[in-house]
């Protein structure tokens, strides 16, 4: 019986991760462009172009309505109103539906989910634009039309946003990722040196990108929290991205007369079983949330397991080679130097 | 480091029973908990996505504040021409600015000096006015970016006032009020799952009015047409009473309110100053009505119906009753205060209901126990007994971040409770991070003592790396992010720093500990 099991996992790996460097930048180049695609056409949906033409205002507005619509936005980001209701008995989604209609509101859906929840009520799910965007004026006003066609109703989850603050927490989100990413490159430039932080930041834009391509390609509601968890999966990224440059800073002093792509394969397979450790048991939680978290936090939990994968396989196969790209101090020409698995045994 | 100072074990001791006993208090039953000391009871304070409750965001409307402001600053311009007796078109307002031509351009220097008083920030600093001429002699006005934001703060500041005294009078509830950026108002009321009353009593614009009190009419059973029976205003108002239905006159000619002492009695009262027009309306209702009572009311809620013993001409009152000190000032303020300065807007939303919360509490748990049991397996399988002392610095460090968050009082959200899950999953990376440094040197050949040595001094660096990161990120997220997110924000920065710490005060004091019991030959990772 090997236990502990770390026992098992090979002591040493010397995988030419550099050698495939090549394939993986074209593998990731092809992911981030699909991602692209995906967000500007509604995930493979609709035709940009159509949409931008048909769009109102300048065209820095149409293009942000091509890109809206590559998301399923929650009204976080859409404003409009998002209500929860619950009966004693089953729903009937058309009349509430056409007590919606019947006040010319916008987008109406209604999803009920089937059957009675373990609290033995039913629940179904009403979300609604209003006319000029300001929901929080009419609310009263739906709730009594609810109350109409569904006996004894609860209004258990009300969020109503106005336009004027979903474009505010839009362009809050999108400055705070940006300044996360910014902030990441400054500080990598500052420990390391510059072309590391490009590498990190090339890094962090992959996982992102892939990531908001999940979310649109899926079409899974994207609201504050999915911003939440994008920066925490910019935090987690960097966070294996420094761990492999840390060692790549040491191995860089320790062989100095090594090319550079085999100190990155070395320092890449020093750190492949920290790396794959922290990734299982951070996988670990983010899929128990997934199963168990509930239906509110389904999607940060999808965004985090998706991004932990993500950004685990970015920081072996980006963020390292990438260095190669701009990092010109040493050749990239063959081993001048014996295997290292020799120095290190002296 | 295996010499294991005592001031490390010491540390160690501290750490854990700090932790424990500020977490404790949690698990007793929230019905047991006022037995336990007040210094001891702090427990987790649920966001309003958990326990249920409203979160409102008003907006103030600054159009109509800024009418108000440019109407007065028009005003004010003509009076100070007129005084300085130089003739002008009349003033008028126009694209947020107040425009006015003067007959002879000649006057313009002596027009600019009369002005120069309005321009002067009365609180010192740089002007709030900006008077601009030209040539031909036309004078433009403005009010500077400072002065308006200066003036939509002032008037959320005032509103605050105004929206706690009218859903919170006596400072009983939970409900929190206050002001966010310049001319918005977060008003968040656990427990209230249909805000709808709250809403307007909060939107609707209040009126101060001066009604007279028949003096026939004793029953509030029979009331005579024209006549109304109104509510004492809560905390302050002294009994309900019966009012004539329609005003003399209302707040808008109310000057100012302050507390003075009767010259006679010494007693406690309320001064007030009326406006021109007030005064007249004053003086005349005062000399037709000596004798009857006279009822000041707020949201249609009597204040106060004091008796009016004298004609009152000189466009001031007083207002006595049986005031101490703190209800005077409360009365003033609120007379001073009475009406919100602006109609207010909700802008944004967000109600759960109890039961909600209490479902998302269910799954949050469930989903926090399913993580730690997999996370304490794992750990327990892969690294054996290193990995059982990784599993107790992780105990001590959820305590500690459930202590610190008790403590500390942020609210403990449903996004907080995901940033928890996913500190357990990502707190044992420092651990990670030391043991597999260890296992490295000691296949480079060092000796047990060396590899746990390195492991911890190499890691180190390395974990203060890393670490650093994810706490940008949450910081980023702490400032950018609102309600549940903050709260996720939070959970994610505490829970950095108890990683780190755990990692090096507990781990380390464990793995020396178990050195110097055993002297192992050889490390079991």
């Amino acid at each position: 019986m090997a236990w502990p099991l770390i026992k098992l996992l090979p002591k040493k790996t010397s995988f030419r991760f550099v050698r495939f460097a090549f394939f993986a930048a074209f593998l990731s180049a092809v992911a981030v462009a699909g991602s692209f695609v995906s967000m500007f056409t509604g995930g493979f949906r609709d035709n940009p172009v159509a949409v931008f033409q048909q769009a109102q205002g300048d065209w820095l507005a149409r293009l942000g309505s091509v890109v809206g619509r590559g998301f399923n936005l929650g009204i976080d980001f859409r404003g409009g109103t998002l209500m929860e209701i619950t009966a004693p008995q089953a729903i009937d989604g058309g009349a509430v539906r056409r007590a919606l209609n019947a006040l010319h509101f916008g987008d109406v859906e209604v999803q009920g989910t089937s059957g009675a929840q373990p609290d033995h009520l039913f629940h179904t799910m009403v979300q609604f634009q209003t006319p000029g965007n300001n929901p929080n004026a009419v609310i009263a006003l739906v709730q009594q039309r609810i109350q109409g066609v569904v006996p004894g109703v609860q209004f258990s989850h009300v969020e109503a946003v106005s336009g004027k603050v979903s474009e505010e927490l839009f362009r809050n989100g999108l400055i705070a990722l940006g300044l996360a990413i910014l902030l990441m490159l400054i500080y990598i430039a500052f420990r390391f040196e510059f072309q590391f932080g490009l590498g990190a930041v090339f890094a962090l834009f992959h996982d992102t990108i892939l990531t908001l391509g999940l979310f649109s390609l899926l079409r899974i509601e994207f609201t504050l929290t999915i911003i939440a968890a994008l920066l925490t999966i910019i935090g987690y990224s960097m966070n294996d991205t420094v761990v492999v440059f840390d060692r790549l800073r040491e191995n860089l002093k320790k062989y100095k007369r090594m090319s550079l792509g085999d100190v990155i394969d070395l320092s890449t397979n020093e750190t492949l079983s920290r790396t794959m450790m922290t990734s299982l048991t951070a996988l670990l939680s983010a899929i128990a949330l997934w199963l168990f978290g509930g239906e509110t936090l389904r999607g940060f939990a999808v965004a985090m397991t998706f991004g932990i994968v993500v950004g685990t396989y970015s920081s072996i196969y980006v963020a390292a080679p990438a260095i190669l790209l701009w990092h010109s101090r040493r050749g990239r020409g063959p081993n001048q130097e014996t295997a290292p698995a020799a120095q290190g045994a002296s | 480091m295996l010499q294991l100072p005592r001031w490390r074990v010491i540390m160690v001791i501290v750490v854990t029973v700090l932790s424990a006993i500020t977490a404790a208090p949690n698990l007793v039953p929230p019905n047991a908990r006022d037995q336990i000391p007040s210094f001891f009871r702090h427990t987790l304070n649920l966001g309003l996505d958990l326990q249920g409750g409203s979160y409102l965001l008003f907006e103030i409307d600054t159009s109509g504040l800024q009418r108000g402001q440019l109407d007065s600053l028009r005003q004010q311009i003509g009076s100070a021409l007129r005084e300085a007796q130089i003739l002008r078109s009349a003033p008028s307002v126009a694209a947020a600015a107040v425009t006015t031509k003067l007959n002879n351009p000649a006057d313009l220097p002596r027009a600019m000096t009369a002005l120069r008083p309005i321009a002067r920030n009365p609180d010192g600093g740089d002007d709030l006015v900006v008077i601009a001429s030209q040539p031909d002699g036309t004078i433009t006005a403005y009010y500077t970016p400072t002065a308006l934001q200066q003036a939509a703060r002032r008037a959320a500041d005032q509103s605050i006032k105004v929206i706690r005294n009218r859903i919170d009078p006596n400072g009983t509830s939970e409900v929190s009020i206050v002001r966010q950026g310049d001319d918005r108002i977060v008003v968040q009321a656990p427990g209230v799952s249909n805000p709808e009353d709250l809403k307007q009593k909060i939107g609707k614009t209040a009126l101060m009015t001066f009604n007279l009190v028949p003096n026939n009419v004793a029953d509030a059973q029979y009331l005579p047409p024209g006549v109304i029976a109104v509510a004492p205003y809560p905390g302050v108002g002294e009994r309900p009473d019966i009012v004539q239905a329609h005003p003399e006159f209302t707040g808008e000619h109310l000057r100012k309110a302050q507390v003075g002492t009767d010259p006679q009695t010494g007693q406690i009262v309320i001064r007030f100053d009326l406006d021109d027009v007030g005064g007249r309306l004053f003086c005349r209702i005062s000399r037709e009505h000596t004798g009857d009572r006279f009822a000041i009311l707020l949201d249609n809620q009597v204040l106060t119906a004091p008796t009016i013993e004298t004609p009152i001409c000189d466009g001031s009152g007083q207002i006595s009753g049986h005031f101490d000190a703190q209800s005077a000032s409360d009365l003033v303020l609120m007379l001073n205060a009475g009406a919100l300065p602006a109609p207010l807007t909700v802008i944004e939303q967000r109600t759960v209901d109890a039961t909600l919360g209490r479902d998302a509490i269910e799954a949050g748990s469930k989903a926090t126990l399913v993580a730690s049991v997999a996370v304490v397996m794992f750990m327990a399988l892969a690294y054996g007994l290193f990995g059982v002392m990784a599993i107790l610095a992780l105990i001590v460090n959820m305590a500690l971040i459930i202590g610190a968050m008790s403590i500390g009082g942020a609210a403990l959200t449903l996004p907080g409770i995901a940033g928890l899950v996913l500190t357990i999953g990502m707190a044992v990376d420092a651990n990670v991070l030391i043991y597999e440094r260890m296992r490295e040197e000691q296949r480079h050949g060092r000796s047990v003592t060396m590899s746990i040595d390195a492991g911890f001094n190499r890691a180190m660096v390395t974990i203060i790396d890393s670490h650093l990161t994810q706490l940008f990120a949450g910081f980023i997220l702490f400032s950018f992010g609102e309600g549940p997110v903050k709260g996720f924000a939070w959970t994610l920065c505490i829970g950095c720093f108890t990683s780190v710490i755990t990692a090096f005060f507990i781990t380390q004091t464990l793995v020396a500990l178990w050195f110097r019991a055993v002297r192992p030959k050889q490390l079991p990772i």
